[in-house]
């Protein structure tokens, strides 16, 4: 339905770079990412409001990335701030329908109302609405308009959780009425409660596009790996030894030997936190990896303590409270840090 | 004993010198009033030539002020939402009535009025003659006030929201139907208030009026000449009378703006 081919856009020194992904009719696609990523400047180059420098944009198959907004057949909602303040939320639903030199608006806007549950606002002004209310005028304008393709900004972040549960049931009743949603948020529960397909962006690019599960379970980016707790995560490269079943990984100038039979080349590296153990002296045991570093931070964790050694890198540590006692460990001491090859979870 | 603090004392050094300037300010308006007698004030009504030279002033500040609307609003427009090369000189520009001495403004704008002009010819042919004639007073009055709807209106087109404007056209609506449903009344207030105040710059314009035309005369070119030809006695009636018109109609039209 929808398909971004190397989209790069850039707004004063924000720049995005080589966007690819697409949209089948009926998906609902949540984009996630930290705050500032890029992620509303994506979808309003998609809504036409903003002209990207690169790439190309279809829908159903024609190319409409120079298209008029006017021409694009899509409906884009902010967070809070897209409804008309001087019309009253009828005029507001009505506004697409007068735009089109439509008769019998009030007959076209009822059932809409009814399916949205804003029959009893319609005379009020947008400034009265309640986050929940307001939202739910602006999906119902998008309606009127007769898109069956919504670009959904942040719709949810200014709500309250009962108004939050209650807009996201909404939404998945849109979407299986067929209308196709995109959808930018930060809030990792919002993607898993709502998509079907993910794309994570970070570093100003869309680094994986893949259903929630696949995602959480092989998370390829930063953002994800700190969602479900993975703390120790890098980015990297992965390359063979001859005559050995190690291979090395390599990342910000450090070098890991891992056990895995994923292919030779771009790949994720993560370690867990209570698998590596920390002394004041230099002893590796049979862990293939073996680093000195310095300790740059101690904080108590969930369970025992988090120690933070920058071996190059920081990583993550977590010993008993009464281990860290015993070795006597502060923050700006030397430590050693090993863990063995196959403790290392390598991704691709 | 009361003690003030510092910003106490600070007000009220404040307070008292902003008083002197709304003194300075009301001082001569009331002093004028109290210098004339209900009476003058009457017969200055009663006079036919006084009532037709505040009517003149009157409509001709209006005429000028919608007719130029229809050019000056469009381009504030332009000045809110689109970057250009020269923009700057196009704001210089549009300032240029307003700093330079008016009785010079009316030299220039009689420059392109007169019959060997262009303009002057062009109109001609239409049959309307801009010197001495209320279509020159028009188009003086404008020449000096239009600054101040550009800069207001523009003022108020930049302080629309142009997320709004983009959601209009993702609805399906025309840029035209953006522009009168979305970003005019949006900013109304400040496109109003430049019209306010086109209006009243227009209709107290003396210097440029009185080069391009003497008669038919308006209220200021009445007030001068009764000043200079009968001295300040016989004009301060007249002054009274459109002082006081200009008071009403300028009230009436800021409370309609705080209404709305």
């Amino acid at each position: 339905m929808l398909k971004l081919e190397n989209i790069s856009l850039t707004v004063g020194n924000f720049e995005l770079k080589e966007i690819s992904f697409e949209v089948k009719r009926g998906d609902y696609f949540v984009i996630l990412g930290l705050s500032g990523v890029g992620k509303s400047l994506l979808l309003e180059s998609i809504a036409g409001l903003i002209k990207p420098t690169g790439g190309r944009i279809f829908l159903h198959g024609e190319e409409i990335t120079n298209k008029n907004i006017q021409d694009r057949n899509m409906s884009i909602v902010y967070q809070d701030t897209d409804l008309f303040p001087h019309m009253d939320v009828f005029e507001n639903i009505a506004y697409p329908l007068k735009s089109r030199g439509e008769e019998k608006i009030k007959e076209k806007i009822d059932p809409i109302t009814e399916v949205l549950g804003i029959m009893g606002i319609l005379k009020r002004k947008p400034v009265t609405l309640s986050g929940g209310e307001y939202q739910r005028v602006s999906l119902a304008r998008s309606m009127a308009a007769g898109n069956d393709l919504f670009l959904l900004d942040e719709p949810l972040a200014s709500l309250d959780s009962k108004s939050k549960s209650e807009l996201r049931a909404l939404l998945r009743k849109l979407n299986r009425s067929g209308i196709t949603i995109i959808h930018v948020t930060h809030d990792y529960e919002e993607a898993i409660s709502l998509a079907n397909i993910i794309g994570i962006m970070e570093n100003n690019r869309l680094v994986h596009v893949a259903p929630p599960e696949e995602i959480f379970k092989h998370p390829k980016s930063e953002f994800v790996a700190h969602f479900i707790g993975t703390k120790n995560f890098f980015s990297g490269k992965l390359k063979s030894i001859n005559n050995t079943d190690l291979k090395e990984f390599s990342s910000s100038g450090i070098k890991i030997f891992c056990l895995t039979d994923i292919t030779d080349g771009e790949a994720f590296l993560t370690i867990q936190p209570e698998e590596i153990t920390i002394s004041t002296v230099s002893e590796s045991g049979s862990s293939r990896n073996h680093f000195a570093g310095k300790i740059i931070d101690i904080a108590p964790a969930k369970q025992g303590m988090e120690i933070t050694v920058n071996i190059g890198v920081d990583i993550i540590v977590i010993i008993s409270k009464e281990s860290m006692i015993r070795l006597n460990l502060g923050i700006g001491k030397e430590a050693w840090i090993n863990f063995k090859a196959s403790s290392c979870k390598i991704y691709n | 004993m009361i003690k003030l603090n510092n910003i106490s004392w600070m007000m009220l050094v404040f307070t008292f010198l902003g008083g002197i300037v709304l003194l300075f300010i009301l001082a001569p308006i009331i002093g004028m009033y109290l210098n004339t007698s209900f009476d003058s004030f009457s017969e200055a009504i009663a006079e036919e030539e006084v009532r037709d030279s505040v009517w003149l002033s009157l409509w001709t500040s209006m005429a000028g002020t919608i007719i130029f609307s229809f050019f000056a609003v469009p381009l504030a427009f332009i000045l809110a939402r689109k970057n250009f090369p020269l923009k700057n000189l196009v704001n210089g520009i549009i300032d240029l009535p307003i700093i330079i001495p008016h009785s010079a403004a009316g030299i220039a704008v009689l420059g392109i009025l007169t019959r060997d002009s262009f303009l002057g010819k062009g109109a001609e042919l239409f049959g309307i003659k801009f010197i001495g004639n209320p279509a020159g007073i028009i188009m003086a009055m404008a020449f000096v006030s239009i600054p101040f709807l550009i800069n207001a209106s523009r003022d108020g087109f930049a302080a629309v929201p142009e997320r709004l404007e983009k959601i209009a056209l993702t609805l399906g609506a025309s840029p035209i139907r953006v522009f009168f449903t979305v970003s005019l009344p949006l900013a109304w207030r400040s496109v109003l208030s430049g019209f306010i105040l086109m209006w009243a710059r227009g209709l107290s314009e003396f210097g440029a009026v009185i080069i391009i035309a003497y008669n038919p005369k308006t209220a200021p070119v009445l007030i001068f000449e009764r000043f200079t030809s009968y001295g300040l006695k016989y004009a301060v009636p007249v002054s009274a009378v459109f002082v006081a018109v200009c008071l009403v109609i300028f009230v009436f039209l800021r409370l309609i703006k705080k209404k709305g």
